[in-house]
């Protein structure tokens, strides 16, 4: 019997206090909801980090892709201290390096600039998946 | 020698992946910038798990309110563990039913009736911060 897919499983910053945390979440709902709904799954960071044994049993078998929302890095730090899989680790920051025209603001909810910037970031990081689960089945 | 108490810390669910977690975060916020901008700070919750020192030495010396999105309570778990008992643990789910509102559906751009159940949730939440800083 053919093994189940295995899925890219993304945890992002969840901090509540910074623009890039919110961008980062952001764009971790963009890729899970609307660009890779099928091959990816989002898991709560703090569940993971409380030790929850499905989220831990996920993020040890598939590749995991870490947003950051600051340079503290919650979300890789965190993925690691659990034994992850972690195969891309970003910080949303970057996001806006690439894409100067699209300034995010707001906390708990972007601007129409951060959420674009949110859905062309997710795009891209739709493409990253893709590798990672063409690698996955080689 | 009595301590003033004059500010206390917001640790929030942040459930990426249910829409509580949304909710939660809507809330906390609103406390945080409308309802009781000056007596409330927030602790970014992972970053407490992770072992910043700043949010663990004022959690362990300062209030702190935990809202949780769902059962697992990962905000109330994580905030014993580390720097003791919050002052008052919310959960998401109990006030909803208390104030007789539907749970939300979205996880992300929230509709009318969750606008209003985070407004209700943000008012809870400032309810327990005056309590606490009457005590």
């Amino acid at each position: 019997m053919k093994e189940k897919r295995k899925k890219v499983v993304v945890l992002a910053c969840s901090g509540i206090g910074k623009v890039y945390g919110a961008l980062a979440r952001e764009t971790a709902y963009e890729l899970v909801e609307k660009v890779r709904p099928k091959i990816t799954k989002l898991i709560c960071l703090p569940l993971l980090v409380i030790g929850d044994p499905e989220a831990r049993r996920m993020v040890t078998a598939n590749p995991v892709i870490t947003i950051d929302g600051c340079p503290k890095s919650c979300a890789h730090k965190s993925a690691e201290s659990q034994g992850a899989r972690i195969a891309r680790s970003y910080q949303a920051i970057n996001f806006y390096k690439a894409h100067k025209e699209l300034k995010p603001e707001g906390i708990a909810e972007l601007n129409d600039l951060g959420q674009r910037l949110a859905e062309v970031s997710a795009i891209e990081l739709g493409g990253i998946v893709d590798v990672l689960v063409a690698e996955e089945e080689d | 020698m009595d301590i003033q108490i004059t500010k206390v810390g917001i640790i929030s669910c942040s459930g990426e992946d249910l829409p509580e977690g949304t909710l939660s975060r809507i809330a906390c916020r609103k406390v945080l910038d409308e309802l009781r901008p000056g007596d409330t700070v927030t602790i970014c919750l992972p970053l407490f798990i992770a072992g910043g020192q700043e949010e663990r030495d004022f959690a362990s010396k300062f209030p702190t309110i935990t809202v949780d999105g769902c059962e697992k309570r990962c905000a109330q778990i994580s905030t014993e563990r580390i720097s003791g008992k919050p002052s008052r643990s919310l959960l998401i789910p109990e006030i909803l039913e208390k104030r007789g509102l539907a749970a939300p559906k979205r996880l992300r751009h929230l509709g009318q009736e969750e606008k209003e159940a985070a407004q209700a949730v943000a008012e809870e939440i400032a309810k327990a911060v005056d309590e606490i800083l009457e005590e």
